[in-house]
């Protein structure tokens, strides 16, 4: 099993490991639900240098990503991230990622743990644009501060204020200017709905950045925090999850994410297949809802209508530590009385049916 | 770990308490179940007043991330269920032997009692 720069940290400071994407991952350090409020309330730091950091680079960086991605990243500025997803031919969901234009001609492509080598090799694949790739996913430690108080702890480490820096906007703080860390990304972005910087570094600075972090945001209620509450806090939000709510076998239409498909900004892999499914019409949609009463969704629960006819399927699903109640994501049957917002569906959840609502995220507000 | 010596254990990572008079048991899961499990979050038991045997089903635990069924360690009727958790199912990590109990069951077969683990065999199997 693959491990992080932190885990030494994580075992020391008594964290419940578990084999995440083929990483030994911290679940939690004592408490899914405590760190989970500490993220709404505080903030929480959390190890994510499992994640995949790929660098496409030369004068056809550009055009190689516009063709990889359903997104638009010409429009994209120096120090600009944008989300997006890549497609097979046949529009199904290769990954969800994240591009960030460091400068002309130089790209960072963050990808999903589980999907690595899939993704590394899908791009190769498609590079007849031919763009300089470099997979240094070994080679980066990522720390994700979030939560209100995250900007001012982050920049009281750094020294300088990160406050006002907007949404899917990141910084390169020159050599030497934060930690003495010769390269350093800033970038307001995260996972879990509430503000926060995410800092890639080289591995061999994280524990460092880590130990720093944790000192500087004692006194406000920073703590450690997991994979668990960060599935918890992400499922509030409403961000899908891949493997979950993103697959091969779902595209980027149905699961809710039309928002990042450009379609007339020129084309990309998968365009056509996705042209048809909308001009055909979509069969599915992905929703979130929340359940009326007790008991807990899970992925794999089949979805009814009133009727009791089965209309779809949960792909994920828990215990909202913040409304105490169950929440979920899952395609139903795309028809307006199944997937509008108070729509009125069911849970199947082993011998009962848990009444739920179909709600727009984020639930938690 | 805490495994009180007064209490009978299962496989399964159940405690189960013997009224004084022998004719009723309490049931709960071990504090290394509840450790496991992290924050428990819902306590879903629909077999009171049901006849249920031993090793079969009678509920299940879910914690922020699982779901765990809860076996029956001895066959007999499911006298009660600790409402206390409907609100509160924390109280199972709080206090997994006292306030966080789940069961009363009138016991059928008494003599199956004596499959029950000690705290110490427990304790070995656990550790």
């Amino acid at each position: 099993m693959q491990t992080t720069p932190l885990h030494d940290i994580h075992v020391g400071l008594g964290a419940r490991m578990m084999e995440f994407a083929g990483f030994d991952m911290p679940v939690h350090y004592g408490s899914i639900i405590e760190e989970h409020h500490a993220v709404r309330k505080a903030a929480g730091m959390f190890d994510v240098s499992h994640m995949g950091e790929v660098f496409a680079s030369g004068p056809n960086a550009e055009a190689f990503i516009q063709q990889l991605v359903t997104n638009n990243v010409t429009q994209l500025v120096d120090g600009q991230a944008l989300y997006t997803v890549m497609c097979r031919p046949d529009g199904g969901i290769i990954d969800d990622l994240l591009v960030y234009r460091i400068r002309e001609g130089f790209y960072m492509l963050v990808v999903n743990a589980s999907n690595i080598a899939t993704d590394f090799a899908w791009m190769q694949e498609n590079n007849s644009a031919g763009a300089e790739l470099g997979d240094f996913s070994d080679q980066m430690g990522l720390i994700a501060v979030q939560g209100p108080a995250a900007m001012e702890v982050v920049s009281r480490v750094a020294g300088f204020d990160l406050t006002g820096l907007p949404f899917y906007r990141f910084m390169r703080p020159e050599p030497g200017a934060f930690m003495d860390c010769e390269k350093i990304i800033l970038s307001h972005t995260g996972y879990t709905g509430e503000p926060g910087l995410e800092i890639y570094c080289e591995a061999e600075r994280a524990a460092e950045i880590w130990s720093a972090v944790a000192a500087a945001g004692e006194s406000d209620g920073l703590r450690p925090t997991g994979l668990g509450c960060r599935d918890t806090l992400r499922l509030e939000a409403g961000y899908c999850l891949y493997g979950n709510d993103l697959t091969g076998d779902t595209n980027p239409l149905e699961a809710g994410l039309g928002w990042l498909v450009k379609l007339e900004a020129g084309d990309f892999i998968g365009r056509d297949a996705l042209v048809k499914a909308k001009a055909d019409g979509l069969t599915r949609r992905l929703v979130a809802f929340t359940v009326e009463g007790r008991g807990i969704p899970r992925a794999g629960c089949e979805i009814v209508g009133p009727d009791g006819t089965i209309i779809g399927n949960v792909t994920s699903g828990t215990q909202s530590p913040t409304l105490g109640i169950g929440i979920g994501m899952g395609y139903v049957r795309n028809e307006p009385e199944f997937r509008k917002p108070g729509s009125e569906i069911g849970i199947q959840v082993r011998n009962k049916v848990l009444p739920a609502v179909v709600r727009r995220p984020p639930l938690h507000k | 770990m805490n495994f009180p010596a007064e209490l009978r254990y299962t496989k399964d990572h159940e405690w189960v308490r013997v009224s004084e008079d022998g004719s009723s048991a309490t049931v709960g899961i071990t504090d290394f179940a509840q450790n496991e499990l992290g924050d428990i979050v819902y306590v879903d038991i629909d077999t009171v007043g049901d006849d249920v045997g031993k090793d079969d089903v009678f509920g299940t635990v879910e914690a922020v991330k699982t779901v765990s069924e809860l076996f029956m360690p001895v066959s007999g009727t499911v006298a009660e269920f600790n409402e206390a958790l409907e609100g509160s199912p924390e109280l199972v990590n709080d206090d997994p032997y006292g306030e966080g109990w789940m069961i009363r069951i009138d016991l059928s077969e008494a003599s199956e009692l004596d499959d029950l683990l000690t705290a110490e065999a427990y304790a070995e199997m656990t550790g």
